[in-house]
């Protein structure tokens, strides 16, 4: 819910402490901002983008505390004291290119590449909880991201290739 | 020139803006912050059909915050249709930024710009409306009807050819070789039918206008068709073309929904009014309510066929709803006849019969596949129902009357897009390959037999179906391209062509390049700013490779060309001698120099000057992509649903330039098809209010739904596509549903005339069961 699906807001503050790919942060926000907004107008970080603001197209994920969370159903208050990571903030083991962003290159699965972010931080939260994931699993743990160019093929072959390289 | 010695065409590129995607960079519409930008918003309209008789803004001006209100008395009123085409386009002139009356659920009422979005929502709530509800009509054969509500009855609207009876286009063309169906064995008739679709580009639509620092108005949008917009904008704004310019950013998608003016005209407008920068942005419902949609289509095709197996006649007579507004209505009708007709050759008589009718629902535009898709579903439909008539095999029945290289058909010349068409022969085609191919792949014939009878619960079928598409519009489409040398032997290439996120900057990359003997990465691209590229109409009709393409191997042939000119002097070598390659220019007797050398000593050192370029590009044919699918399901015959267990699409786009977006391309228009085929439809309550304008009610698949999906790519050699392409964005969105149609006829016998083929209409299918004829 960045300002496109604004309704109401809430005047009261509050002062929000967190880690932001691995920096701390402190900020006083209104008590309304949602993540989303935290995230892209606060930050200033465009990466995590929204494509639908109602939790249905997974473009908005980002890890919090190393879960892949929609940041447009998050209020920025949850994030109090907890560790945020988004697509800026993932890094390989060497603090290079982090391997989900090598593959998706490299097997042709960006096309427009806004729905990218928000898969490749869903395939990080599935690849660290299951290593081994088999197709099927990546099958099923992508259901949150909508993509409508790619055809979730070349999505997939990315994941799978990434697997390797990890 | 065959492919043999290619370089770089044809070759494994990555596509160039990939990795920036991937890290997140910020390089959307709405990924940059403006200082001082306000916040726009629209009031949409709750009524199908009303006229506004009284409108009160005062009390919404009021709200702190709140910099400006615009009704339809405070805008100009210039009639033009929203449809980004050719100029002058073959679109009814039937809309305007704002109007004293709404045409459908979800037309603009009006529109506010605010310093907060709070504030801008406050304000749309105290906007006072008193409408005069009028009678609406939602289904198209009603809306011809006499008596009927006129839903353009204003004066001052153009080109619409009978506003009366709601018609907002139409076309009739006949061959006529003889009587009707006196040769056919068997006539055969069905009616089909397509509901709205909506494209859901993952990107919303999304629009920040601002002024320069000359007053110039700057429109930064996710648009597929950057000219159209500014000239639009003009004419519906009335301000001069000199005074906008238009930013394409990265696109998230567009499917032919960008190709269109759906936010610019009205975010201009708050820009003039209040002098400040501007945004609107769609939120995903105001995408499925308001922006643009598939046409509906009822197509009934009455064909005669010969028991040897030759269509003797048809007559294809297609109704589409094109909504409130008649954005597309004439070419989309046309594309669903041009592009499907000439696909088999019919011996004695053609007859096209086309409306686009008017009705108080979303407005139809551009999407993927453009008519080609309604028409095919019947075509395809139809060709299995005449081979099982004449107990043909349907693959056979097929590859006897498919056209041939070197064949033409009357169809080319009397249907163009919105006028005649042009003479063509086909010059290059795979489809026989494709065919065979797609039969192996898939293992047709052994499976046919293992499912020949099958019982109980679930039953297989198999199922195929073949398309054509088109590569631009030809006489019609324009593109050009600059081309500017660097001193380190690297160019700018600067295109007015659309990337929106087809990965188009790459494929031109890679021509230039191969002409100019550099890697892909030694061209930079640069697509799409009215201000600095050279004109194109922009990523529609799948023109991109086809038309783009040419006119950036014209520019960079031209900057070869001058590149060997220096090159002559710096070697002492006749020109006709030298050649670019691997970055340097070569002559036959091995004497070189490198590209840098030659950039240095034109800006330098010698007869100084910048080695650059232009070329346009325009066409007299539109070589059509041909597609082989198939597609093996699965049907529960208790429940049913159908699952799709193998799909198979071979695509002959010629050379494919870079064959990994080739695929890519193709695989996303396949399962967009397949979307279509078994569960997409915008529903609408009886009053015309969409009833599942969300992601969460309108299923577009995820990964757990999608199929396995193989795209083969077909290589043929296509004489007039720059090295041997053609197109191959749309085409395969064409195939699910005729394929999985006769699949399932396959696996139940029964025939499915309406998608989406929902479980209901499956089961209704089976228990209404007769064999269809
Ligand atoms: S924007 Fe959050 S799920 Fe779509
Ligand atoms: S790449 Fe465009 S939505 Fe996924």
């Amino acid at each position: 819910m960045t300002e496109k699906n604004k309704k109401i807001t809430h005047r009261a503050k509050f002062s929000l402490k967190c880690f932001v790919n691995g920096e701390k942060v402190e900020r006083d926000l209104d008590s309304s901002r949602s993540l989303i907004e935290f995230i892209r107008l606060d930050l200033g970080l465009k990466g995590t983008k929204e494509g639908c603001g109602e939790g249905e197209c997974g473009a908005c994920l980002v890890l919090v505390d190393g879960k892949a969370v929609n940041s447009c159903l998050m209020m920025a208050i949850q994030l109090q004291g907890k560790r945020l990571i988004t697509i800026e903030g993932l890094k390989g083991r060497d603090g290079g290119l982090h391997p989900l962003q090598k593959t998706f290159m490299e097997e042709g699965a960006v096309q427009c590449g806004f729905c990218t972010p928000g898969l490749i931080i869903a395939s990080e939260a599935l690849l660290r909880e299951n290593p081994d994931a088999t197709v099927e699993d990546i099958k099923r743990g992508l259901t949150g991201n909508l993509c409508r160019c790619t055809g979730y093929e070349k999505v997939v072959s990315a994941v799978r290739k990434a697997q390797k390289l990890s | 020139m065959e492919t043999e010695n290619l370089k770089v065409v044809n070759k494994r590129v990555l596509k160039m803006d990939a990795l920036g995607l991937a890290c997140g960079e910020p390089v959307f519409t709405d990924d940059v912050d403006i200082n001082g930008m306000l916040y726009g918003r629209i009031l949409w309209s709750h009524y199908a059909h009303a006229r506004i008789k009284k409108i009160d803004t005062r009390e919404a001006e009021k709200v702190p915050g709140v910099k400006a209100v615009l009704t339809y008395k405070n805008v100009p009123r210039v009639p033009h249709t929203t449809a980004g085409q050719g100029y002058p386009e073959p679109s009814p002139y039937d809309s305007y930024v704002l109007d004293n009356k709404v045409r459908f659920v979800g037309d603009r009422v009006a529109a506010v710009a605010a310093e907060t979005p709070e504030a801008a929502e406050a304000a749309l709530k105290l906007i006072k409306v008193e409408y005069e509800i009028l009678p609406a009509v939602f289904d198209v054969f009603e809306a011809v009807k006499d008596g009927a509500p006129i839903i353009h009855d204003e004066e001052d609207a153009k080109n619409i050819p009978d506003a009366k009876h709601n018609i907002a286009a139409k076309f009739d063309f006949e061959v006529r070789n003889g009587d009707w169906f006196k040769d056919a064995d068997f006539v055969v008739e069905h009616t089909y039918k397509m509901p709205y679709l909506q494209h859901c580009a993952i990107e919303p639509h999304t629009v920040i206008t601002s002024f320069d620092h000359f007053g110039r108005l700057i429109i930064r949008t996710s648009t597929q068709v950057p000219f159209h917009v500014r000239r639009i904008v003009a004419q519906a704004l009335r301000i001069p073309v000199k005074k906008i310019r238009v930013i394409k950013p990265r696109i998230g998608g567009g499917f032919g929904s960008k190709q269109e003016v759906l936010l610019e005209d009205i975010t201009a407008a708050l820009t003039l009014k209040t002098g400040k920068p501007v945004k609107i942005e769609y939120t995903r419902r105001e995408t499925f309510i308001s922006s643009r949609t598939r046409h509906p289509a009822t197509v009934r095709l009455k064909t005669g066929v010969r028991k040897d197996g030759t269509i003797t006649d048809a007559e294809m007579d297609i109704t589409l709803n094109t909504g409130a507004y008649g954005s597309h209505a004439l070419t989309v009708m046309m594309c669903s006849g041009s592009h499907t007709l000439p696909m088999y050759k019919v011996a004695n008589n053609i007859r096209f019969i086309g409306k686009s009718v008017y009705t108080n629902l979303p407005v139809s535009g551009a999407y993927r596949g453009y008519g080609a898709t309604q028409g095919f579903f019947a075509w395809e439909s139809q060709m299995d129902i005449m081979a099982n008539k004449i107990a043909m095999d349907p693959v056979e029945f097929r590859k006897k009357n498919y056209i041939r290289l070197g064949e033409g058909s009357p169809v080319f010349k009397a249907m163009g897009e919105g006028r005649e068409g042009v003479e063509q022969v086909i010059t290059s085609i795979g489809l026989y390959e494709g065919i065979e191919a797609g039969l192996k792949a898939i293992n047709w014939h052994e499976k046919k037999k293992k499912y020949k009878n099958q019982s109980g619960q679930l039953r297989r079928g198999l199922g195929m179906a073949c398309m054509m598409q088109g590569s631009g519009i030809p006489e019609v489409d324009m593109a050009s391209a600059t081309l500017k040398m660097n001193e380190d032997g690297s160019f700018n290439l600067m295109v007015g062509a659309a990337d929106l996120g087809t990965g188009s900057d790459t494929i031109l990359a890679q021509i230039a390049a191969e002409v100019l003997g550099v890697k892909a990465e030694d061209v930079i691209v640069y697509s799409a700013d009215t201000d600095l590229t050279p004109f194109d109409v922009g990523a529609y009709a799948s023109s991109t490779t086809f038309i783009s393409g040419n006119a950036v191997k014209k520019t960079a042939e031209k900057v070869r060309g001058m590149i060997i000119a220096v090159a002559a002097k710096i070697l002492d070598r006749k020109p006709d001698d030298l050649r670019l390659e691997g970055g340097k220019v070569v002559a036959k007797d091995g004497a070189a120099c490198s590209l840098s050398e030659v950039a240095n000593t034109s800006l330098y050192y010698y007869d100084q000057h910048q080695i650059v370029a232009s070329a346009s590009h325009y066409a007299h044919t539109s070589p059509p992509p041909f597609a082989a699918n198939f597609v093996e399901v699965e049907v529960d015959t208790g429940t049913g649903k159908i699952a799709i267990l193998n799909y198979i699409s071979c695509v002959d786009c010629g050379t494919a330039i870079n064959p990994e977006l080739a695929e890519g391309q193709n695989d996303g228009a396949v399962l967009n098809g397949i979307g279509h085929t078994l569960s997409e439809e915008m529903e609408f309550s009886s009053n015309g209010t969409p009833l599942n304008a969300s992601f969460r009610r309108y299923k577009i698949f995820n990964t757990a739904d999608m199929p396995a999906i193989k795209t083969i790519l077909i290589p043929t050699f296509e004489p007039n596509g720059p090295f041997g392409a053609k197109s191959v964005s749309e085409i395969g969105i064409n195939g699910p549903l005729p394929a999985v149609a006769n699949a399932v006829q396959d696996a139940v016998g029964a025939r499915l005339f309406s998608s989406p083929f929902t479980p209901e209409k499956v089961i209704a299918a089976i228990k209404n069961l007769q064999p269809v004829s």
